[in-house]
Order: C-alpha cells, then sequence, then structure tokens
C-alpha cells in the first residue's frame, strides 16, 4: 500500500453557484522512501494541493489518504516547509526548532531534545546562528531553520512547498543541493512543489506536472533516470536530463495550448455612442442622458479603408 | 550645509526660544500688581492693592515662581492634607492612576483577545463599546460614586481608609483608559499572519500553548502601544477624578487652590501634571520599543 494516495480529489472555492474548481479529478501515489516533485504553474492550485496533503483544507470531492487513514487534520506525521518560512520572529533559531520537538516529543529528557535540536540545526548548517533571531538571518539562513524544523519532527513524509522560489538563484542552488544531501541522508518521502523544472528535476525520483487551473489536474508521471548522487555540474550536460526536462516542459506547453484553443472569448461592446463634446451644454445641467446604440435608428460605421 | 557650533545646539536652542516667547507672552498678558499706600477714615494707614492688565488675576511668571517656590524646594513637605509638597501630591496622584490602570489593562486586555478571536464576541460588543469609549471622565464619575455608594472599608483606628470616592476614582480611570488597550489588542490578535497560525495548526499545539507561545507574542507590539495610549487617558482622567472627588493629589490641590484664589498655584500643578504625562509617556515608549518584533 502506499504511503500517500490521493484520490480524485477535486476542491474549489466560492458559494454554489459561481463556484471556482481550481483542483479537478487528482490522483496521486507516493510509495515509502519516494522523492516526488510537483511542477506547476503558479496560481495553478500547488499550494491548495498541499493543504489538502497536510490537512489544513479538506477536498470537495475524493479523499486524501496516509497509510490507508483519512486525514483530518494536521499532524505530526507530515513536516511542512513554507514558501515564506513561517518562523516565529520572536524566537531564535533553537527556540523555533524547540517549539516543534517540544510539541512531538514531550516524553524526551530536556537534555535528549537539545541534543535532537542541535543534531538538525547542525544538519543544516546553522550552528552558528543558533541563538539569532529570524531577523538578523538572510532569506537562506531563514529557509534552512524551517528545513530543520520540519526534519526535526521526524514526520513520515516531508512536504517542500516551493521552498526556495523565494531565493536568489544562487542561493537557490545552494540550498538545493543541500536538500539534495539531506533527503539521501535521510532517506526521506519527500513531496515538493515547485515552478522551477531544472529544480525539480535534479532532486526528484519523478516528476509529475501539474496543468494550468482553474480545474488543475495531475499529468502523467515521468521518471527521472539521472543516478544518484547527482551533481549540479554532471545533470547539466547529462542527455537524461535534457530529454526529461524538454518532456516536462512540453507536456506544460501543450497542457495549455490545448486550453487555448478551446477557449472562445465573445466581446461584447458597452451599449452607448460617445458624447459630442463640442455640443454647447447649459450651464445649470440639464443632463443629458447617454445616447444607447440600442435605440438610435441609424449608426454610422467606420471602416479602415 | 555645514555643521557650525551653533547648529550642534540646536536641539537645546530652539526648544528654549520656544518657551521664552510662551513666558514673554505670559508675561505681557498677566496682571499687574499696584500697591498705593493710603489712610483710611479712622487714620490709620493701609496697604491698597490693585491688580491691572489684560487678564487682571493671572499671575505673572514671577508671581508664580515666588508662590510656588514653597512647593518645589520642599517637595516632599506635608503640612496639611491639601497642602503638601508637589513630588508628594505627584506620588499620591501617581499611585491612584497606577491602580486605576493596573485595572484597565488586565480587564481590557482579555477583552481585547476576545474581540480579535471571535467575530461573534466582536458583533455582540462592538456597538456598545463604540458608544462607551467616547463617554468622558467627567460623566463616568458620578455613575460610580452610585454604583460604589456601599463601599466602605475601614482601617485598624475606625477611619475610613477606602470609601466610595475612592471606588468610584478607581472605576472612572479604569474605564476611560481601558479602551486604547480594547482596540488595539484587538487590531492586534486581528493583525497575526496566516503563517503563524499555520504553525500552530501543523505542530498541533493546543489552545492554551497557542495563545501563550504565538498569540501573545505576536500580538505584543500592539498590545503596549494600547497601553501607553491608556497610560495617557489614565493621567489625564486623574485631574478630574481629584477635583470632583476632593481627594489629595495633584488634580485636588488644583482645585482647592482654584477655590482658595490661589492662582499661582493652578499654573504650577498643570506644569507638573504636563512633565509627569510627558515623563510617563517617554517611559512607556522606551518599554514599547524593547517588545518591537521583526
Amino acid at each position: 500500500m502506499a504511503l500517500l494516495e490521493i484520490k480524485n480529489v477535486s476542491k474549489g472555492f466560492g458559494p454554489a453557484n459561481a463556484r471556482f474548481e481550481v483542483l479537478h479529478d487528482l490522483n496521486l501515489e507516493v510509495e515509502t522512501g519516494e522523492f516526488v516533485a510537483i511542477i506547476g504553474y503558479s496560481g495553478s492550485g500547488k499550494t491548495t494541493l498541499m493543504s489538502l496533503i497536510l490537512g489544513l483544507q479538506f477536498p470537495d470531492e475524493g479523499e486524501v489518504l496516509l497509510k490507508g487513514q483519512k486525514v483530518t487534520g494536521p499532524g505530526p506525521d507530515r513536516g511542512i516547509v513554507f514558501q515564506n518560512y513561517s518562523l516565529l520572529p520572536w524566537l531564535t533559531v533553537f527556540e523555533n526548532v524547540a517549539l516543534a520537538v517540544d510539541q512531538i516529543f514531550p516524553q524526551w529528557s530536556v537534555e535528549q531534545r537539545r541534543k535532537h535540536i542541535e543534531r538538525y540545526i547542525g544538519m543544516v548548517n546553522l550552528t552558528p546562528a543558533m541563538h539569532k533571531v529570524p531577523s538578523e538571518l538572510s532569506g537562506g539562513m531563514r529557509q534552512r531553520v524551517s528545513v530543520a524544523r520540519a526534519l526535526a519532527m521526524q514526520p513520515e513524509i516531508l512536504l517542500l512547498d516551493e521552498p526556495l522560489s523565494a531565493l536568489d538563484a544562487l542561493t537557490r542552488a545552494n540550498l538545493q543541493d543541500e536538500i539534495n544531501r539531506i533527503c539521501q541522508e535521510e532517506k526521506k518521502t519527500v513531496i515538493l512543489i515547485t515552478n522551477d523544472p531544472d529544480e525539480a528535476i535534479l532532486l526528484a525520483d519523478r516528476v509529475i506536472p501539474l496543468t494550468a487551473g482553474p480545474r488543475a489536474t495531475l499529468g502523467p508521471s515521468i521518471p527521472v533516470m539521472i543516478p544518484r548522487p547527482r551533481s549540479r555540474a554532471d545533470v547539466n550536460h547529462n542527455y537524461d536530463f535534457k530529454q526529461t526536462r524538454t518532456e516536462v516542459i512540453d507536456y506544460l506547453l501543450k497542457a495549455t495550448d490545448k486550453r487555448k484553443a478551446a477557449m472562445t472569448v465573445k466581446l461584447v461592446l458597452p451599449d452607448l455612442i460617445p458624447e459630442d463634446l463640442d455640443l454647447p451644454r447649459h450651464p445649470f445641467g440639464q443632463k443629458r442622458r447617454p445616447r444607447r446604440r440600442s435605440e438610435e435608428k441609424r449608426e454610422t460605421v467606420e471602416t479602415a479603408v | 550645509m555645514k555643521e557650525t557650533p551653533l547648529k550642534k545646539l540646536d536641539w537645546l536652542l530652539l526648544p528654549i526660544i520656544g518657551v521664552a516667547v510662551c513666558l514673554a507672552l505670559w508675561a505681557m498678558i498677566a496682571g499687574k500688581e499696584k500697591r498705593t499706600e493710603g489712610v483710611d477714615d479712622f487714620g490709620d494707614k493701609i496697604v491698597k492693592v490693585q491688580r491691572t492688565g489684560i487678564s487682571a488675576d493671572l499671575p505673572s511668571p514671577t508671581e508664580t515662581w515666588d508662590k510656588s517656590k514653597l512647593y518645589i524646594t520642599q517637595p516632599l513637605a506635608k503640612r496639611g492634607e491639601l497642602d503638601q509638597g508637589i513630588l508628594r501630591f505627584t506620588w499620591l496622584s501617581l499611585a491612584l492612576v497606577a491602580q486605576g490602570y493596573a485595572i484597565a489593562l488586565l480587564i481590557g486586555t482579555p477583552i481585547g483577545f476576545f474581540l480579535g478571536l471571535s467575530k461573534t464576541f466582536t458583533k455582540i460588543f462592538d456597538p456598545l463599546i463604540q458608544v462607551l469609549r467616547p463617554v468622558s471622565p467627567l460623566a463616568w464619575l458620578p455613575l460610580g460614586l452610585v454604583l460604589f455608594s456601599g463601599v466602605k472599608v475601614m482601617d485598624t483606628q475606625g477611619k475610613v481608609s477606602f470609601g466610595a470616592s475612592d471606588a468610584a476614582a478607581l472605576f472612572t480611570i479604569a474605564v476611560c483608559s481601558m479602551w486604547p488597550t480594547v482596540l488595539n489588542t484587538a487590531v492586534g490578535v486581528r493583525a497575526i499572519p496566516q503563517d503563524y497560525l499555520n504553525v500552530a495548526k501543523v505542530l498541533k499545539l493546543s489552545k492554551t500553548k497557542t495563545l501563550f507561545k504565538v498569540l501573545i507574542p505576536a500580538t505584543l507590539p500592539y498590545m503596549f502601544t494600547g497601553f501607553r495610549l491608556s497610560l495617557g487617558i489614565a493621567w489625564l482622567v486623574i485631574v478630574a477624578a481629584e477635583m470632583l472627588t476632593g481627594k489629595p493629589g495633584v488634580g485636588g490641590f488644583l482645585w482647592q487652590q482654584y477655590n482658595a484664589l490661589s492662582y499661582a498655584h493652578i499654573i504650577l500643578c498643570i506644569l507638573t501634571i504636563g512633565v509627569v504625562g510627558f515623563i510617563l509617556d517617554r517611559l512607556m515608549s522606551l518599554v514599547e520599543s524593547r517588545f518591537k518584533t521583526a
């Protein structure tokens, strides 16, 4: 049985008469130890999908199953790294991680917990900044804290919700390498949501495209055959990498093209005729009501010659 | 622009100019005393004092100083219930303010939290709060006197140590100074970013833990802004409360000296109230800036 199963999930927002369906008929299975990347356009409902897995929101149709159990709310078995760090600014790095650890392992001794926290802060190379508050850290460092916090919970699934999209290119590359290293060391099940094909292919075992919303749905899963450990330098010249990348991007572009082809647009001009400002106006109003195109008996049509 | 030595003293010189202009205006409109010696019908010598000027009864700056000297140079003296050194009066007023203010914070902060957390609570109580908020302290005090008319706590000598007027004064200070704390706390709670709440949800923090680990720290900066504004109002109200209840303190002294036609002391009291209020506000903003996060 798969660790995480998403079965025919749909999710929409808004009132019944003007419902806006964001996700439509999603199916996904993630096995233990797998690294899955979901890639899609911004605004296509990626974060909504993550909220569904996390249990912050619930699907309108279908179900999300974790180890065969229906997800009824957030839990310590799913660690999350949010896009915008979500650290508490009044707590130091250590305290931010400690908040999670104290909550999940209350039975441990203080010393045990301290060691555990320090181990994970060390894993993301933040030991020197352990007692700084988030405002003293750079964006990349903050995201590392967020990763450490999620990992320290020792979740069964690590959810990464566009963890690197707010960072500059160089920091992002660095952190990608680190996430790669940590995930290999820890042998975690990871679901990464991203909008960067390179990132997805570099990190994941398989990449699943999410078509553009509304009514976004998951495409076929594309396995990444590049052997691990993958290094950024090698990957750039790897044939499989280019192949997979082309496949992913092609799929996403085609899915959009189809949508475009099916779209018809009906433009309705306002039922008004522009006012002639040269006509003399009465000083005290006597407002003229706008002339309607539909009320005019004749209409002049200008055409380009 | 070049920094001349004079420019460096701007912070000192410019305020002094302001004070000097104000003093000059005051001296101009203040009444001048004219003493004429004469002889009355019985042949006894008498001194006639006449005051002239734009505002004849207003004491001039020098007169004010002469008459207030005693209160300032012996700030802790106690010559009678309503004749004490100015620091002593200030201390009495501050003690009363502190009590009323403490009550205001203890009641106002939880109300603010409820308002911020619950939409239903807001809908029930917000109209009431908006109506009660602008009511003047002078209007609350009589109600307080009626409300607490039965309060009487005796001390060991059989004297009333805490009576209806004390309770009414505290009530007035608390009710008037509560609103900024209530409203700012509510705004602060509503302004907590969804991210923080998500963290609490994902970690499955209990209700109390969420309150103490997330909600309160996230609201602290707003709460302290409310606390500072509340303290300002509490200090404003003290004068009114003391005037009407006749309690010893800066406000009580002011009103008594007005009734005793000793106008110089009114100015002394006004300046004291202003200076103390300014110091309190500075202190609170120091505390406030310590709690600014992110």
